[in-house]
């Protein structure tokens, strides 16, 4: 299920926004409101029902400070809402106890403001509502996690010791995550750090960071958002044509510009995909919610290391930022990391020369040497011109025959990235292609058009280059919304840049308000899509 | 130009260092600037310099950004892995490859345009964390590449070739150092080798910061009269304030000093400093008496140049960090991976 529109109990606390908050309850909802003042009669509706309690005269009644009168309102509310949805006020009990572990003393006061509220609404309404909370079972084995925590977990299992980054909303929590799990779990006897974080003095400067620590052997990362990325754009083609590995956490925030930092969008996958002056290709993966933002981080290591070049991970506010329930995240203690093409000491040692951008293999992806290895590894790593013996050159067939092999890498990297999650059946025409956090309002959306009798496939991509599953995926099917959250249908130009895929079978399916999408928006607009298909 | 790797000629009875290399085996391409060019002078004394040390050329680590200055890495330790990176951005590509690998001896080269205008960020900021590193700027004023714009070095009323008279207030990288906290500064000029050689050495051999200013006469664009960073104007008015000897680690100092005139200053890896006071006064372990005198000496249109300031008494990056003492880079996953056991356990903290 992903967030719902519509509004069934809007608690409207804030006198500032009461009108907006009113409005946005759906008919036959409630309404729970402060009676203390008269409410003007203009806001009336006649269809929703109001449920006034004054919050302020009892706690003004019940609270001798002025500090406790004002904080104490929106606690009393929670006792009202607990008596209206049937809440299991032990519940609340246990989580006020949790909150104020180190502030006892703020537990009973809480706790008199809830019961005033509670048997405030017990007394005056009939409780509870038609709409309640009941106890399930369905949570067992799932966690409540946010996207930055699981990704700053995930780089800590991947094996990343260097960390650069510079604050931005909202990419700062995987840094903080990584950071309080490196502390935890990476802290030698002797207190030493097995990591090292450097909050750098612009986005220009961690990008940087993270090239040098990767050229010289260790798994780094930065955590960025839109304008941090615009910042490493420089660097970014640097990593692609000299081939130094990167990982770069990009929690998508509205732009342009500085946009609405607070708010999601799906803003940077063209920006991100040719990052960069000059002819250039990155990776990148799409996590669709934290348990994805945890195991893509190896992923992304993985690839990075292997194809010698800085991977994008994708995320967004919505999933970086917002508590999901997702199933306990595990992990294979098989798993190794894979370091690529890395010759050793011994390697060099029982080879006549090292020429760092020959295509040894055939799969685009040169061998590499780490500084201090031996001496015969040493080259110069440059963002000039460069033949496939990494000497400097101005030599056009030097030159080409560099970049071009860069496409063989490119191919060779379509068959590795992850590949699509795919829901088939071979008796839909029609299909929904999407990405990231529209995973939950997709699924959503497919499950009530099919009550309405329209069946819809699903392709969820999850990484760029797009794999032959995709093609084929477009091929099978007449006509394929394309749903993401950006005003210019990026990852449809994506597909049509990427995979020539054909456009007039690529709907655009755009929500970019900056709110996360919502089953409604897609189903209503699926609707409308079909009723013209019908009335031509 | 293409690269052209540079004839190994040797001779049998070359000195040797440490090692058994000769000095061949530090050299690099051939390079490829202007004939005079003050920077060749330079690279030649790192040659020297990481020769004498005996430094493994694996070892060394090699950083620039963009300019005639930062293409010289590759005209020297061809057997050392070189990072030419993008302009004003050496600073923290060193730093990370310094976090991944404490180990190696990082040599980053760059220029008064890389350093001072598009990298002043950086340059500051690498201060700021006293990385591990020598910083070298060769400075001569002028854009080189981009045939002759000044630079932010360039002197009030300096006339480069071709040019009005520079009209902007210099940043001087030496006075920005002392402010910002550096912990080894030095100046000095492309045109004395003999004092080029042992601030080399030591800044490569000191823990922390350490920054060579060196004036460095662009030839093409800023050697005419009325420019202050030419060969002539530079031999007229540096003045070396305060020489420095470098005295490796096993080695006995030797050298007769005159009393009150030597100050040995004792390295981490045991191997000392030695100031020669040319002016008895100078007190190069105090940053106040360093910057007045600088910029007395500024003031006065002299070039001061030697060993200017130097604390031992700070650590670095890591000691700064608590990072363990093998380098990242070489932790195996093991020492890394908290497994499987740990994030089961972990997942209670979300339920």
């Amino acid at each position: 299920m992903a967030r719902s529109e519509r509004v069934d109990v809007m608690v409207a606390m804030n006198v500032q926004t009461y009108a907006e908050d009113m409005a946005s309850v759906r008919p036959g909802g409630w309404l729970i409101y402060d009676s203390t003042w008269p409410r003007s009669q203009l806001l009336d509706r006649e269809d929703i029902d109001v449920v006034g309690v004054p919050l302020s005269r009892m706690c003004n009644e019940h609270f001798d400070t002025v500090r406790a009168r004002i904080l104490m309102k929106n606690i009393a509310y929670v006792g009202v809402v607990a008596a209206l949805l049937d809440i299991d006020v032990e519940v609340i009990h246990s989580l006020l106890g949790e909150t104020f572990a180190s502030k006892s003393h703020l537990v009973e006061s809480n706790l008199e403001a809830i019961r005033i509220g509670y048997d405030y609404a017990c007394k005056n309404f009939q409780c509870p509502l038609p709409v309640r909370v009941e106890k399930m079972d369905k949570t067992a084995d799932h966690i409540i996690i946010d996207g930055n925590t699981a990704a700053g977990l995930g780089c800590v299992y991947a094996g990343a010791t260097v960390g650069a980054w510079y604050p931005i909303t909202p990419s700062t929590s995987l840094m903080d995550a990584y950071k309080m799990f490196c502390k935890q779990y990476r802290v030698d006897e002797e207190g030493k750090k097995r990591f090292c974080i450097v909050q750098a003095e612009d986005e220009l400067a961690a990008i940087g960071v993270v090239l040098g620590a990767a050229w010289n052997g260790a798994r780094a990362f930065t955590p960025t958002s839109g304008p941090g990325i615009s910042l490493m754009n420089e660097f970014i083609g640097f990593a692609y044509y000299a081939e130094v590995p990167a990982v770069i956490f990009d929690v998508q925030r509205t732009g342009p510009s500085t946009g609405m930092p607070t708010r999601t969008q799906q803003c940077d996958l063209l920006f991100c995909a040719y990052a960069s002056h000059g002819d250039t290709r990155h990776v990148l993966l799409f996590p669709s919610n934290p348990a994805e933002c945890f195991y893509m981080a190896p992923a992304a290591f993985d690839l990075a290391d292997r194809l010698q070049t800085p991977v994008m991970v994708l995320s967004d506010i919505d999933i970086g930022m917002n508590d999901w329930m997702c199933p306990d995240l595990k992990w294979d203690n098989e798993y190794k990391p894979d370091k690529g093409k890395v010759l050793s000491a011994e390697d060099l040692q029982g080879m006549e020369k090292f020429y760092r951008y020959l295509d040894v293999d055939g799969d685009g992806i040169p061998y590499r040497t780490l500084p201090g290895e031996d001496p015969k590894g040493a080259y110069f790593t440059r963002g000039s011109g460069h033949s496939k013996y990494g000497t400097y050159t101005e030599n056009p067939d030097d030159y080409q025959e560099v970049v071009d092999r860069l496409l063989i890498k490119w191919d060779t990297a379509r068959g590795l990235v992850p590949e699509p999650e795919i829901q088939y059946s071979k008796f839909n025409q029609n299909a929904i292609l999407s990405l990231g956090s529209c995973d939950g309002a997709v699924k959503e959306a497919i499950v009530k058009l099919k009550e309405k009798n329209i069946g819809l496939n699903y392709c969820r991509v999850r990484a760029f280059p797009f794999s032959d599953a995709i093609r084929d995926f477009i091929d099978k099917h007449d006509r394929i919304y394309v749903v993401e959250q950006n005003r210019d249908a990026q990852l449809r130009t994506l597909l049509m840049l990427d995979i020539d895929a054909a456009p007039e079978k690529l709907l655009p399916m755009l929500h970019y308000n900056g709110l996360p999408v919502s089953a409604d928006f897609i189903m209503d607009r699926v609707l409308d899509e079909s009723a013209k298909g019908q009335a031509a | 130009m293409s690269y052209m790797a540079k004839p190994k000629v040797s001779h049998p009875n070359m000195p040797r260092n440490k090692l058994g290399l000769t000095v061949r085996d530090y050299e690099g391409g051939v390079s490829t600037l202007c004939a005079g060019c003050g920077h060749d002078s330079i690279t030649a004394a790192i040659i020297q310099a990481v020769f004498e040390l005996g430094i493994e050329p694996h070892r060394l680590a090699k950083t620039s950004g963009i300019g005639c200055s930062s293409k010289t890495p590759a005209y020297f330790a061809s057997q050392s892995h070189g990072f030419n990176s993008v302009h004003g951005r050496m600073a923290s590509v060193t730093t990370g490859a310094n976090a991944a690998n404490r180990d190696l001896t990082y040599i980053g080269v760059s220029g008064d345009g890389d350093s001072l205008s598009i990298g002043m960020g950086q340059f500051a900021h690498v201060i700021r964390r006293n990385l591990n590193m020598c910083y070298i700027i060769e400075n001569n004023g002028v854009y080189g590449l981009t045939k002759g714009q000044y630079s932010a070095s360039a002197d009030v009323g300096s006339v480069a070739k071709k040019a009005e008279p520079n009209r902007q207030m210099p940043i001087d990288p030496v006075s920005t150092a002392i402010g910002l906290g550096a912990t080894y500064i030095a100046r000095s000029f492309s045109g004395d080798k003999q004092q080029l050689v042992p601030l080399i050495k030591g800044a490569l051999t000191h823990r922390g910061f350490a920054l060579l200013d060196v004036i460095s006469p662009c030839v093409t664009f800023n050697d005419n009269q009325g420019s202050t960073k030419s060969y002539a104007y530079t031999r007229q008015h540096f003045h070396r304030v305060i020489d420095a000897d470098y005295i490796e680690p096993s080695a006995e100092i030797v050298a007769a000093y005159n009393e009150g005139e030597a100050l040995p200053v004792q390295l981490h890896d045991g191997s000392n400093i030695v100031f020669r006071k040319l002016d008895k006064d100078y007190d190069p372990t105090s940053r106040a008496a360093a910057f007045s005198f600088l910029r007395d000496s500024i003031n006065q249109g002299e070039i001061i140049t030697g060993l200017l300031y130097i604390n031992q008494s700070t650590g670095d990056m890591h000691s700064d960090e608590n990072t363990v003492a093998s380098p990242l880079s070489q932790l195996t996953y093991d020492e890394l991976n908290p497994g499987r056991k740990k994030l089961a356990e972990l997942m209670h903290r979300y339920r």
